[in-house]
């Protein structure tokens, strides 16, 4: 304020002088809005976008251990990660984790989100029982699961067991083991994607129920006419979370089975990992890491375009 | 508006059915955290309950340390997320200046960005600053927070801008009308929202993974993973009390803040 009224007084020669004003004005409002700015966008730049920009040009390269630039080597990573079959077999058994992990966890929390939105007395306890595993981190979460699985004393084998079935290797069989990480990833996810789902329940507008209960309508009617396309904004929300979530897989790994057997649960956040502080090969992880950075662009891509046509909107 | 009786015990019948599953291997947990080793082994139901599984993990382990970390370091990334998500929303709400709508999208563009892609180089840039085992490795890289600023800014978007305009005709600046007026309003998202940045970073797991390397900083997640792999594998009750300290705090904070979270998460997911 102070420093446009002396600009004012000093240079009393209207036209071009109110041009400068107004200049002046806009400089002051441009460097106001930076400053509120410019933490966030000094640490985003700093922790980002160079980063980001690093990891490509990495990618191109062969590195020391201390992940300074050796050679140039061109397309030569990701010529090497296409054809190698270790990542390969990463890449199948991450969208197989995806396939198992996101369908699942969603048609449960729908579930227990339809019948936690019910107006029963005592509902408030149920919700914060199924919004729990939120709270539960991952180290948490698999040192459970890393008992449940045990072969021998684990709760599911014995389950078998009682039932007259053999117990099954979760972690140690190449066929159950990324089956399992999914098991406890599900389990995990519930918590967040009830929560959100049920805050999509209960923004739905009761007009609709009521004039539904009017026409004599059933529950299961509502429940697919009115309650599920008032909801998909949010399951094309939570869709979309749960399959990035999904991509970014890494603490259950690393605590129940380390990528094995056989490499059967290596996702691409753990092969990255791996590739980088374990082998010190920061190239061709990098270059990893550039196409998971693509996948989850396209991911969201692709559900903006795709998902919004179907999506309802109130 | 009533729901029949048949109806209602129905969905009792469904609702304690799938809270028990749900909530089986957290009571799992708990109650192995109080059991005899013994009685693990064999599998049966606990003939006697007792903490010594608690005192042997704070006895074998520096845990009470490990929990100091991560309290402190949850604290301050909750802070500091707060301080830069709450700044960054009054910026897209209250100010009008050129290159705004840019600034706007390039902060959508960077939700689109998985730490996990670059890991690699956000590793080298901590190590060069020597921040490797230091608090600030640990927590200045996710202060500026695309989500929170979102959650904000769809609050701030609710007080109304006359109010700003009478307040700079008192001769308010816009620092102190975002710190009298604006903060105290919107009270209820930053609380949701330091709910959520306090949980997040309690229960992070890789970057603490790579970024720590002795007890002086090390977080209660990394310490239970330690505890898991160094113990002999046949102490799970130990393990357990180990993973029941860790889960304790933020269960406690999502009992207390489950409607306001659920309230909040929604309104910046879906607005």
């Amino acid at each position: 304020m102070s420093m446009n009224s002396t600009a004012i007084q000093q240079t009393p020669k209207s036209q071009i002088n109110f041009e400068q004003v107004k200049k002046k004005q806009r400089m002051k409002n441009f460097s106001k809005g930076m400053l509120f700015l410019l933490p966030s966008i000094i640490l985003f730049s700093v922790f980002l976008f160079y980063p980001l920009a690093r990891t490509i040009y990495l990618s191109f390269f062969l590195t020391d251990a201390a992940g300074a630039t050796t050679v140039f080597v061109g397309w030569e990573n990701y010529v090497t990660m296409f054809t190698s079959p270790i990542f390969l077999q990463s890449m199948k058994s991450t969208f197989l984790f995806v396939l198992y992990t996101v369908p699942i966890t969603i048609i449960i929390s729908l579930f227990l989100a339809v019948i936690a939105n019910e107006k029963l007395k005592g509902i408030g306890f149920f919700r914060t029982i199924y919004s729990s595993t939120m709270g539960i981190s991952v180290a948490a979460a698999s040192v459970f699961w890393l008992y449940l699985f045990h072969p021998s004393m684990g709760p599911l084998n014995l389950l078998l067991n009682a039932i007259g079935a053999e117990g099954i290797g979760w972690l140690t069989d190449t066929s159950w083991a990324l089956f399992a990480i999914a098991i406890t990833t599900i389990w995990m996810n519930i918590g967040f994607t009830f929560l959100i789902l049920l805050g999509g329940l209960q923004s739905i507008d009761s007009s609709l129920y009521e004039s539904a209960d009017i026409d004599g309508a059933g529950y299961f009617y509502k429940l697919r006419r009115i309650t599920i396309p008032m909801l998909s904004p949010t399951l094309f929300f939570v869709v979309t979370v749960t399959i990035i979530n999904a991509f970014q897989t890494f603490g259950q790994i690393d605590i129940l089975t380390q990528g094995g057997p056989v490499n059967s649960t290596n996702l691409v956040v753990y092969s990255i990992y791996r590739e980088a502080f374990v082998n010190y090969k920061f190239g061709s992880a990098s270059a990893q890491a550039v196409l998971l950075f693509i996948i989850i662009l396209l991911m969201t891509f692709l559900q903006f375009k795709f998902g919004e046509r179907k999506v309802h909107y109130q | 508006m009533t729901i029949p009786t048949g109806r209602k015990v129905i969905f009792y019948i469904l609702l304690i059915i799938s809270g028990f599953l749900v909530f089986a291997p957290t009571l799992m947990a708990f109650a192995m955290s109080f059991m005899s080793n013994k009685d693990i082994m064999t599998g049966s139901l606990p003939t006697s309950l007792s903490f010594d599984n608690y005192v042997r993990a704070f006895g074998q382990f520096p845990l009470l340390k490990y929990l100091l970390n991560s309290l402190i370091i949850s604290l301050v990334i909750m802070l500091g997320q707060l301080i830069l998500s709450s700044l960054a929303a009054y910026a897209f709400v209250f100010l009008e200046f050129k290159g705004r709508d840019l600034l706007f999208f390039v902060f959508i563009a960077t939700m689109m960005v998985p730490f996990e892609a670059s890991i690699i180089p956000n590793f080298h840039i901590i190590r060069d600053l020597g921040w490797i085992d230091t608090y600030p490795g640990l927590t200045v890289p996710f202060f500026a927070m695309a989500f929170g600023t979102f959650l904000l800014r769809q609050n701030f978007k609710q007080i109304p801008k006359e109010l700003r305009e009478a307040s700079q005709i008192a001769g308010m600046g816009d620092f102190k009308f975002y710190l009298t007026v604006v903060l105290p309003v919107a009270r209820t998202s930053l609380l949701t929202l330091g709910v959520y940045g306090f949980l997040t970073s309690w229960n992070m797991y890789l970057w603490p993974l790579l970024t720590t390397t002795n007890d002086n900083v090390r977080t209660v997640q990394i310490g239970l993973k330690q505890l898991q792999t160094q113990e002999q594998l046949n102490d799970w009750g130990v393990i357990m009390a180990g993973a029941v300290i860790v889960v304790i705090p933020t269960l406690i904070l999502l009992f207390l803040g489950q409607s306001k979270l659920q309230k909040g998460l929604t309104e910046g997911a879906l607005k």
